[in-house]
C-alpha cells in the first residue's frame, strides 16, 4: 500500500465518484469516458525539433481534431523521476484516461509503475519494451517497422551518389539503429552493388556539435549523400546541405531546411497510429497491447521526392514503394554478410520486416565501414 | 567530391575541428578570465551561453541581421553578469552558489522564451574562405573560418596586452589579488567586479551566439552540451592567462574532433574512449604541470578557490 498522499487521497475520492467507470479495467476513469478523452503526450526534446519528438507532435495534432477528444502534452521530461510526476498531474489534474509516453527510457520502471498505481488509466508506450503477461495489461506499446523507409532512402542515396560512397551519422549501435544503416546500404547497393556507407557513431541522441562534425568528417572523406539516426536530424541536414551534399530524411520532413539537397525522407505516420487508438478507446474496444506496423500498414511514410531525384531513381522508387506495400518485401535476405565476413543471412533465407531476428541486429552488413563497439 | 583524402582526413579534421568547435570555448574562457582576474568566479556561464545562443537566434530571426543577434545576446550576456555581480557584492554571498543558480536560470529563461524559435530558421553568420589556395574541397571546407573565431584571437592578444600593460588591467588584477590594497588605493572591489562579471558575460553570450548563428548553427534546448562550464575550467587550465585560453580551447576543439574523424577513416573501435580525449588530455596536462611545492601560478588571490 502505498502511502497516504493529498494526491492520492484525491485521487481515490474522484476515482470513487465514478466507481462504475472503475469496474472494468478496460473503460476509462470518468463515467461519460466512451465520448470525452483526455490523451496525454510526453515528449523527451522539444515538440518543434524536425525530428523525433515533432513525428509524435504532428500524430498528436491529428487526434487533437478528433470529436470529444483533449490532448495535453509536456516537452522537454527528462526519463527520470520527473516522468513520473508528469504522468501524475496529467492523471490527477487533468483527468488524462489514455498516456502515450513516447520515449523509450520512459518505460521501465516509470510507466510501469504509474501503471501499476493507476489501474484504471491506459499507458501506451513507443518502443519495442513491452512483454506478454510480464507487464500489466492497462499498458502496451506501439512501434513501427522503419527500415523500409531507410531501404527507400538508400535507392535516391544509390542514384545520387558519385562518389560511391554514402555516409549515415548514427547515435548509439542499438538494433533499430543498426537495422537502419544496414537497411540504407542494402537500398543502395540494389542500384550499384559497389556503394559503400560510411557510419559514424555520435554516442548520445542528442549532441549537436558532435553530430556536425561528424557530417562534416564524412563529407570529407568522400561520403555525398548523408542520412542519419539521430533525435533531431537538423543540424546533420543543415551541415551536409551547406557542404553540397544530398540528404534522406529521418523521422519527419526535413525537406523545408534544404529544399534542393533534400532526397527523401523517411517519416513516422504516427497520426494514423493515434487516430486508430482513439477510434478504439471511444468505441469501447480493447486498445491492444503490441500494436506494430510499416509502410504498407501506414505507421511510416515517405517524405515527397526532392528535385534532385532522378526520373530512373524515381521509377525504381516507386516500383519497391509498390512492392514493398503488398507485403511481400524483405530487405534481410540470404546470402548476407556481416562487415566481419561471417555470414548473417544464409542463402534462401529471408527476413519479414516483422521478423524477430531483425529486433536483436548486432551486426553491420557487409559494404557498412565501421563498428558496432 | 570524387574521392575520400584517407588518413589525411584526422589532421585536417583536428586543424577544422580546432577551428569550428572552439570558437565557444574561446569567448566564454577569455570573458571568465576577465571575471577571475577581478577575484570572482562566475559558474553561470553555461547558463549565459545558452540564453546568448536563444537571444542571437531569436533576435536574428526577427530582425533578419545575424550582427544584431550578436549584439542583443551581448546585451543580455552582459546583464546575467551584472545580476551576478550585484548579488554578490553583498556580504556572506558565495559567488559559486550563484553562479550555480544563475546558469540553472539561464537554461530555465532560454528554454522557456526560446520555445518558438526552435523552427524558424535563422540567417547566418558570414565566414571568411581561407582555402582558395587549394583544390582540394576538404581543405577549402576546413579553411572557412568565421568572423568571430578571428576577432575571439584578437581579443585574446588584446587582453593578455591589456592585462599587463594598462591601467585598466593594472586596476583588475590589485582587486583580483587583494581586496584591502585595492580599497587602500581608493578603488571599489565590487564596482570593479561588477563590471569584469558584466563584461565575461557579455563574451560568453557571443560564444552562444556563435552556436546558434554559426556552428552547428541552429537552436534548441540541446545546443550547448556543457561547453560553458568546460570554458570556466579552461581558464584554470590556462592559468588566468588570455592566450593560454585561447590555446587551449583550440586544444579542446581539436580533440572532439578526434572521435568523428578517426571513425571515418575506419578507426572504429572503441569511439566512446576517443571521444573522452579533451578530458584526458586535460587531466594528463594538469597532472603533469602540478606541483606539490607551489600554490597555482597566475592565481588572483582573492579568488574564493584558492582563499
Amino acid at each position: 500500500m502505498t502511502p497516504m498522499t493529498r494526491r492520492s487521497f484525491l485521487q481515490t475520492t474522484v476515482a470513487g465518484t465514478a466507481a462504475l467507470g472503475l469496474s472494468n479495467s478496460l473503460f476509462y476513469r470518468s463515467a461519460s469516458a466512451q465520448t470525452a478523452l483526455t490523451v496525454g503526450f510526453i515528449y523527451v526534446g522539444p515538440k518543434d525539433d524536425y525530428g523525433y519528438n515533432q513525428a509524435h507532435a504532428e500524430g498528436a495534432a491529428v487526434i487533437k481534431a478528433l470529436p470529444g477528444v483533449t490532448i495535453i502534452e509536456e516537452e522537454n521530461v527528462p526519463e527520470t523521476v520527473d516522468v513520473q510526476k508528469t504522468m501524475e498531474s496529467m492523471i490527477n489534474l487533468d483527468g488524462a484516461g489514455l498516456i502515450f509516453p513516447t520515449s523509450f527510457g520512459y518505460f521501465d520502471p516509470h510507466m510501469l509503475a504509474m501503471a501499476e498505481k493507476y489501474p484504471d488509466v491506459q499507458f501506451r508506450h513507443c518502443g519495442g519494451l513491452w512483454q506478454e503477461g510480464k507487464n500489466p495489461a492497462n499498458t502496451g506499446s506501439y512501434f513501427g517497422y522503419i527500415g523500409q523507409g531507410q531501404y527507400l532512402n538508400g535507392i535516391n542515396a544509390g542514384y545520387a551518389t558519385k562518389s560511391k560512397k554514402i555516409g549515415f551519422v548514427a547515435a548509439k549501435p542499438i538494433p533499430q539503429v543498426l537495422q537502419n544503416i544496414n537497411s540504407f546500404l542494402l537500398g543502395a547497393r540494389s542500384v550499384d552493388p559497389t556503394i559503400t556507407c560510411q557510419v559514424i557513431f555520435t554516442g548520445e541522441w542528442s549532441l549537436a556539435v558532435k553530430e556536425a562534425e561528424a557530417t562534416n568528417a564524412l563529407i570529407d572523406q568522400g561520403a555525398d549523400v548523408i542520412t542519419c539516426h539521430v533525435d533531431s536530424p537538423k543540424v546533420v541536414v543543415e551541415t551536409a546541405a551547406g557542404r553540397g551534399a544530398f540528404i534522406c530524411g529521418y523521422h519527419a520532413n526535413q525537406s523545408p531546411l534544404a529544399p534542393e539537397k533534400y532526397l527523401t525522407g523517411a517519416e513516422w505516420a504516427w497520426g494514423n497510429v493515434y487516430t486508430d487508438f482513439i477510434k478504439k478507446a471511444q468505441a469501447g474496444e480493447p486498445l491492444g497491447n503490441f500494436v506494430r506496423g510499416g509502410l504498407k500498414d501506414g505507421f511510416v511514410k515517405m517524405s515527397p521526392l526532392g528535385p534532385g531525384v532522378s526520373e530512373e531513381a524515381r521509377k525504381k522508387f516507386d516500383a519497391t514503394l509498390a512492392e514493398i506495400k503488398t507485403g511481400t518485401f524483405s530487405v534481410f535476405k540470404g546470402p548476407l554478410k556481416d562487415n566481419k565476413g561471417a555470414d548473417v543471412v544464409t542463402a534462401g533465407q529471408a527476413f519479414a520486416e516483422d521478423a524477430i531476428e531483425l529486433e536483436s541486429m548486432a551486426y553491420l552488413v557487409e559494404g557498412v565501414v565501421g563498428s558496432t563497439s | 567530391m570524387e574521392d575520400g583524402i584517407g588518413i589525411w582526413g584526422v589532421p585536417l579534421a583536428i586543424l577544422a575541428g580546432a577551428i569550428r568547435v572552439s570558437t565557444p570555448f574561446i569567448f566564454v574562457s577569455l570573458g571568465e578570465a576577465i571575471t577571475e582576474r577581478s577575484g570572482r568566479i562566475n559558474l553561470g556561464l553555461e547558463g549565459t551561453l545558452v540564453f546568448g545562443a536563444m537571444t542571437a537566434y531569436a533576435v536574428a530571426v526577427m530582425s533578419g541581421s545575424p550582427y544584431i543577434g550578436v549584439l542583443a545576446a551581448m546585451a543580455t550576456g552582459a546583464i546575467f553578469g551584472l545580476v551576478h555581480g550585484f548579488i554578490c557584492k553583498f556580504p556572506k554571498v558565495n559567488d559559486i552558489a550563484i553562479g550555480i543558480a544563475m546558469m540553472q536560470f539561464g537554461l530555465g529563461l532560454a528554454f522557456f522564451l526560446g520555445k518558438p524559435f526552435i523552427q524558424p530558421v535563422a540567417p547566418r553568420l558570414p565566414s571568411i574562405s581561407l582555402g582558395g589556395w587549394s583544390d582540394l574541397p576538404q581543405v577549402q571546407s576546413a579553411l572557412t573560418i568565421n568572423v568571430l573565431f578571428i576577432v575571439g584571437g584578437l581579443l585574446a592578444l588584446a587582453l593578455w596586452w591589456a592585462f599587463r600593460n594598462t591601467r585598466i588591467g593594472l586596476i583588475l588584477r590589485v582587486v583580483g589579488d587583494s581586496s584591502d590594497a585595492a580599497r587602500a588605493m581608493g578603488l571599489n572591489p565590487d564596482t570593479v567586479r561588477l563590471l569584469a562579471t558584466a563584461a565575461g558575460g557579455a563574451l560568453a553570450a557571443i560564444g552562444g551566439a556563435y552556436l546558434s548563428l554559426y556552428y552547428p548553427g541552429s537552436w534548441n534546448e540541446g545546443i550547448s552540451s556543457g561547453q560553458g562550464l568546460m570554458a570556466v575550467a579552461l581558464v584554470i587550465f590556462a592559468r588566468w592567462n588570455p592566450i593560454g585560453c585561447f590555446l587551449a580551447a583550440l586544444l579542446f576543439g581539436g580533440a572532439g574532433a578526434l572521435g568523428p574523424a578517426l571513425q571515418s577513416v575506419g578507426v572504429t573501435q572503441g569511439y566512446y574512449l576517443f571521444y573522452a580525449a579533451p578530458y584526458v588530455l586535460t587531466l594528463a596536462i594538469l597532472i603533469a604541470t602540478s606541483s606539490p611545492t607551489r600554490a597555482l601560478v597566475g592565481a588572483p588571490g582573492a579568488l574564493s578557490i584558492t582563499k
